[in-house]
Order: C-alpha cells, then sequence, then structure tokens
C-alpha cells in the first residue's frame, strides 16, 4: 500500500473533489501561492487556477458567511479557518447561519459547506488565544456534522464524504498529525460519517479516543499489553453522526469505559458520550466511565505548564489501570 | 519643531534595541531555546519607536503577535520580556502568555495579543474608560495591514468616532499578512478614503522615518487628548523576516527585500543624526555596546530564572473574589 502523509491526504481529497465536481471550490487565509499554513493545500491554486482557489483577507466572519451564502446558491465551498481557536470569530456564521439553513427554512435551502480546522492543541507551546480544542462547542448545536480524522487514510476518506454531504460539516485537522505517514488504499474511496473504527480489539476495557489522542491511546494500550491488559480502542472518526452502536457493544463486552480526548474536560464530547452511555448502557458498566482529558484551563505557554495542562499516554494508562482495579 | 538631541539619542537607542533584541530572539528560537513561535518586527523599528516616543506613560497602548517593538518603545522591561519567551517563572506574565501575550498593565501595555485585530476594538473600550472617567490618557492601537480587512477595524473604529474617543489608530503595513501581499486583498490603499468613512482624519507617512511617525502620532495624540476624537495612520513600512521565523518566504523577492533593506529606519536616522552632530561613530559604538551588554544580560536573566511550578498552570484562571 501506498503511504502519504496527513497533510498529503487532505490535499489529495481536495484534488479529487474538485476534480469530480467543478462546483467545489477552495478558500482561505493563505491557502492559495503558500499552499495553506500547514501545507494541507499545496498545489491546489497551480492545478485549478484562482478563481477556484481563492486567497482571502483575514476575515473569519465573511470567510464563512461567505461560504454559507455560496453553498445555498449552489457552490460547494471547503473553506479553512486557520486554527480551530479562531472558530469562535465566525460562531454565528457557523451555529446561527450554516447549522439552521436547512431546518429553518422547512427543508427547502441546502448548505454543502466544510470548515476545515487545523488544531494546534498542546505540545507546541502555541498559548492561550491559539488552542481551544472546541469541537463540543459544535456538539452542542443540531444541524452540524463534525469529522475528526485521526490518521492519513481516516483524512482522506472522510473530506470526500464530507464535501458531498449537503450539510455543514466542521472537519477538526491537526497540527501534530500533518507530517505522520500513514497507508491509503488504492484507488477511489470515501469513508461514511457515522462509522466508527475498532482500531484493537480487546476484552477488558473499551477506549475512545480522537485525533491526537488516539497515537496517545495506542502507545498507552501497546504499554498495557505488557501487563496482560486487553483495551479495545476505537475512533469514532465524526463525533455528529455518532456511532453509538459499535461503542455500547463494546462496552456490553468490556464492561468499562475510558474515554481520551484533548478537550477541557467541563462540557466536553467526552461528557457527552459518559453521558449516553451510562443512560444506555448502565447495566452493563461494571465501573464508573472515566475521562482522560485536558484541565480547564486556557493552554498555558510555559512548557511544563503546558504539559501539565494536556492529557498524555500516562494518563491513560493511570485511568485504565483505576477502572480494573 | 525640532526635538531635543537628548529626545534624538532616545529615538535611536530605543531602535536599535529593539534591532538588537529581534535579531537575538531569533537566534536563540533557531536554537530550540525559545518554545512557540516568534514573530519579529526587523525593518519596521521607527513604527514602534516613533509611535510611542510621542505617547506619556500613562497612556495605553495595543499591540499584535509582532509586539516585542511596541513593548520596548512603551518602556517593558527586556529582562521580564525574554524571560517570558523562554516560558520562565520571572517573566511578564509567570510564563503563561509567552510572545505573542506580553503585558504590562502598569505601563499601559493592555497586551499583545493572539489573534489579529482583536486589539482594535479593546483599544476602543480603553477610550471609553478615558471619557468616562475624563482621564488624561490616550490610546494609541497598532495593528497591520492585514488586520485592517477584519470587521473589528470596521466596528472598532465606526464606535469611536460616533462615540468620539481618544483613540489613534495605528496600521502597520508592512505589506503583507503571512503570504498574502496587501493589493491581493485590498483594492483601497488609500487610507484617508478608508478614515473619510468615519469622518475622522487618515493620514499615511513613511514609517521607516521615525522623525516622521514620531511628528504625525503626536500630533493626532495631542488633539484626541483634546478631546477632538480619533485618527487613522498608517505606517508604510515592511518585515525584514519572515512571518514567522521557519517562515519558507516562498511569496516575495529578495530583490524586494533587498530595495526595503536600503531604506533601514536605523541607519537612516544614524545618517540625519551623525549630519547633525548630535551622534558620532564612537558614541554610535558605545550606544551599541551598551544595548548589546543590556539584550545579553537580559538572556543571561532569563537563562537562569527557573521554570514555574506545573500546578501554576491552575492559577489565575479566575482572579480573587475582592
Ligand atoms: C483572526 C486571526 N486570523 C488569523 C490569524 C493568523 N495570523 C496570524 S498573524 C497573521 C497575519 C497578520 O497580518 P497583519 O495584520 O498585516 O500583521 P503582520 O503579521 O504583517 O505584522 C495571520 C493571518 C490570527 N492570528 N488571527
Amino acid at each position: 500500500m501506498r503511504e502519504i502523509t496527513y497533510a498529503q491526504a487532505i490535499t489529495e481529497a481536495l484534488y479529487e473533489e474538485m476534480t469530480r465536481d467543478e462546483d467545489v471550490i477552495v478558500y482561505g487565509e493563505d491557502v492559495g501561492i503558500y499552499g495553506g499554513p500547514f501545507k494541507a493545500t499545496r498545489g491546489l491554486q497551480e492545478r485549478f487556477g484562482n478563481q477556484r482557489v481563492m486567497d482571502t483577507p483575514i476575515s473569519e466572519t465573511t470567510i464563512v458567511g461567505s461560504a454559507v451564502g455560496a453553498a445555498m446558491t449552489g457552490s460547494r465551498p471547503v473553506v479553512e479557518i486557520m486554527h480551530d481557536a479562531f472558530l469562535g470569530i465566525c460562531m454565528d456564521e457557523i451555529a446561527n447561519q450554516a447549522a439552521k439553513m436547512h431546518y429553518m427554512t422547512g427543508g427547502q435551502i441546502k448548505v454543502p459547506l466544510v470548515i476545515r480546522t487545523p488544531r494546534l492543541g498542546g505540545e507546541q507551546q502555541a498559548a492561550a488565544q491559539h488552542t481551544a480544542r472546541p469541537e463540543a462547542w459544535f456538539l452542542h448545536v443540531p444541524g452540524l456534522k463534525i469529522a475528526i480524522p485521526s490518521t492519513p487514510s481516516d483524512a482522506k476518506g472522510l473530506l470526500k464524504t464530507a464535501v458531498r454531504d449537503n450539510n455543514p460539516v466542521v472537519f477538526f485537522e491537526h497540527v501534530l498529525l500533518y507530517n505522520k505517514k500513514g497507508e491509503i488504499p488504492q484507488g477511489e474511496y470515501t469513508i461514511s460519517f457515522g462509522k466508527a473504527n475498532i482500531i484493537r480489539e480487546g476484552n477488558d476495557v473499551t477506549l475512545l479516543a480522537t485525533s491526537l489522542m488516539v497515537h496517545k491511546a495506542l502507545i498507552a494500550v501497546q504499554q498495557l499489553e505488557k501487563e496482560n491488559i486487553s483495551v479495545e480502542l476505537i475512533d469514532p472518526r465524526t463525533l455528529v453522526p455518532f456511532d453509538k452502536a459499535t461503542l455500547i457493544n463494546s462496552v456490553k463486552k468490556t464492561g468499562k469505559l475510558v474515554i481520551a480526548t484533548e478537550e477541557c474536560k467541563t462540557g466536553s464530547v467526552a461528557a457527552e458520550i459518559c453521558a449516553f452511555v451510562v443512560e444506555e448502557a448502565f447495566d452493563y458498566l461494571d465501573a464508573p466511565p472515566k475521562r482522560v482529558c485536558g484541565l480547564d484551563v486556557p493552554l498555558p505557554f510555559s512548557p511544563p505548564l503546558e504539559s501539565f495542562s494536556v492529557p498524555n499516554e500516562e494518563d491513560i494508562v493511570q485511568a485504565i489501570q483505576q477502572v480494573l482495579r | 519643531m525640532e526635538l531635543a538631541k537628548e529626545k534624538m539619542l532616545e529615538l535611536y537607542r530605543t531602535m536599535f534595541k529593539i534591532r538588537e533584541f529581534e535579531e537575538t530572539v531569533a537566534v536563540l528560537f533557531r536554537q530550540g531555546k525559545i518554545p512557540g513561535w516568534l514573530h519579529c518586527c526587523t525593518g519596521q523599528e521607527a513604527v514602534a519607536t516613533g509611535a510611542c516616543a510621542a505617547l506619556r506613560k500613562g497612556d495605553y497602548i495595543t499591540s499584535t503577535h509582532r509586539g516585542h517593538g511596541h513593548l520596548i518603545a512603551k518602556g517593558a522591561d527586556v529582562k521580564k520580556m525574554m524571560a517570558e519567551l523562554f516560558g520562565k517563572k520571572t517573566g511578564y506574565n509567570k510564563g503563561k502568555g509567552g510572545s505573542m501575550h506580553i503585558a504590562d498593565f502598569s505601563i499601559g501595555i493592555l497586551g499583545a495579543n493572539g489573534v489579529v485585530g482583536a486589539g482594535i476594538p479593546i483599544a476602543t473600550g480603553a477610550g471609553i474608560s478615558i471619557k468616562r472617567k475624563k482621564e488624561d490618557r490616550v490610546v494609541l492601537c497598532f495593528f497591520g495591514e492585514g488586520a485592517g480587512n477584519r470587521g473589528t477595524f470596521h466596528e472598532g473604529i465606526n464606535l469611536a468616532s460616533t462615540w468620539n474617543l481618544a483613540v489613534v489608530y495605528l496600521m502597520e503595513n508592512n505589506l503583507y499578512a503571512v503570504s498574502t501581499h496587501q493589493s491581493r486583498v485590498q483594492k483601497t490603499t488609500d487610507i484617508a478614503a478608508r478614515a473619510g468613512a468615519y469622518d475622522i482624519p487618515g493620514i499615511s507617512v513613511d514609517g521607516n522615518d521615525v522623525l516622521a511617525v514620531y511628528n504625525t502620532v503626536k500630533r493626532f495624540a495631542e488633539r484626541a487628548r483634546r478631546g477632538e476624537g480619533p485618527a487613522l495612520i498608517e505606517c508604510r513600512t515592511y518585515r525584514w523576516h519572515g512571518h514567522y521565523e521557519g517562515d519558507p518566504l516562498n511569496y516575495r523577492s529578495t530583490e524586494e527585500l533587498e530595495e526595503w533593506k536600503k531604506k533601514d529606519p536605523i541607519s537612516r536616522f544614524k545618517k540625519v543624526l551623525l549630519m547633525k552632530n548630535i551622534l558620532s561613530e564612537e558614541r554610535d559604538r558605545q550606544i551599541k555596546d551598551e544595548l548589546k551588554n543590556k539584550i545579553a544580560m537580559a538572556i543571561k536573566f532569563a537563562e537562569e530564572s527557573p521554570y514555574p511550578e506545573k500546578e501554576g498552570a491552575l492559577q489565575d484562571v479566575f482572579c480573587e473574589l475582592v
């Protein structure tokens, strides 16, 4: 199989979708000549020209707002917001315009829009205003789909699906994953939303992780294997729709659940997952579910403060040991 | 009016101090001693220097992600700045902020800011307090030409003009926002035309001419202080480094950079000072040695300072109730 990086996977998905459908357009800050702040749109402007791949002013509100308008009227915009922490700048356009349009208009209007956004998260000392890990903000808004791929192959397959979806999709990429390589299927493929990936099968505990935390989880899983603990590792890949069945079935098998996400713990995606597992599979749980998340603080700059504030593989190992006790 | 000799020398010293700070931290960054990101303002020293020299200690500034120059010019302590860049406990923000978030409230620095254009309404808000409390202050709001394309630009300045607030908006036009040249994202570059939309003065100056910047900011800061409302100033300049240290710089030519280096604000001003016999080559060397030493001491301070205890991450989320 072919190996490409996560960033290349994004580029390939856009390349293929733009080739397939000329209504697909790409715009955002520095996505054209520069090839994207993290090189995920490299070469697209050269190939498709500056009428389909546009550099915009620094105008997040209008990047998303105009993409809503374009999507309503026959275009399929894929726009980029440079960091997920800046999604707040265009929150009305996402939550109040894009998300509600179809519903409000009684199903008349469609908004086939993808908002790609690179996450900075920890380990980069990007400091408080460039980091937010805000997927839960969007989880709370009916009408938005959310994808959060952890591998190149998922990134490509999910992005192609996102572009073809007629609903607005918030698509979380990760700066620390862009250079990670992974195998990619040959030829044309897509990955459906709402289908979790069981990365490892196991019997003792269910570990659900997203994005970068999947990679930290894998390290934890290998470490626990040495202690003869068998972990079932699940990556939901999309948060909306969420593959509840796969998770609940796994919990029924293991009786234990640990959730690892990078977000602040309070009001998190992890909290929502805990809630429905408790509601729907309480009788199968042998221990309270556990969340491994970030501290409830804005991410501090200094390396020792920062690493204390974000979850790591060691935290996952400890959480699993605790639920098994 | 001609400036006093001492004031002229002070401008020169400040510009060189900023240059030395930036060139030094760029090296430290490459050596991996400074974590995170670094946005240097080398080549733009005259803007920060001239503008802040026209202010009083009690005046406010809002700064940007490219803020080291603004902070130094407003009087920030380079030791505490350096320590903050290193992520040390002795830094301005106890290591919590880093390069993009340094603040020194005690001398009116309301903070560098990581979000482009976010300082504009904040400056407007400081203008509200000044007006309410009838204080003898003004606000100087630094932002880039890229920030001028955000909605905050329109909303912030519209409100300040409507409410007649004491804010000077200073657009530091270094032609590029990351890779994007101004001409590709702004149809009019005529600042007076933009200011006209808010019925406030709009003026463009050579941002590599420290005296021109000083005189212009002085004029409009004093006007604002007298209660005559805000103004918009554009300072045309150029950043010599990449957008951030490590930028591949595939969007501009070295010829363009070389052209702008010929307009180096520091050597230009040095010529003026030599001509006026305010500076000699000898004195120039002394000044530079002094300032280099100052920056070296700041590095030593930063290197010798401890990192914050990790539990410190949990402090300052909220302030005390009283
Ligand atoms: C609202 C927002 N959008 C995007 C960014 C990413 N970003 C950081 S600096 C920058 C360019 C800013 O250009 P300008 O305002 O001209 O300032 P300069 O960097 O030239 O000093 C961008 C796009 C940001 N920090 N904030």
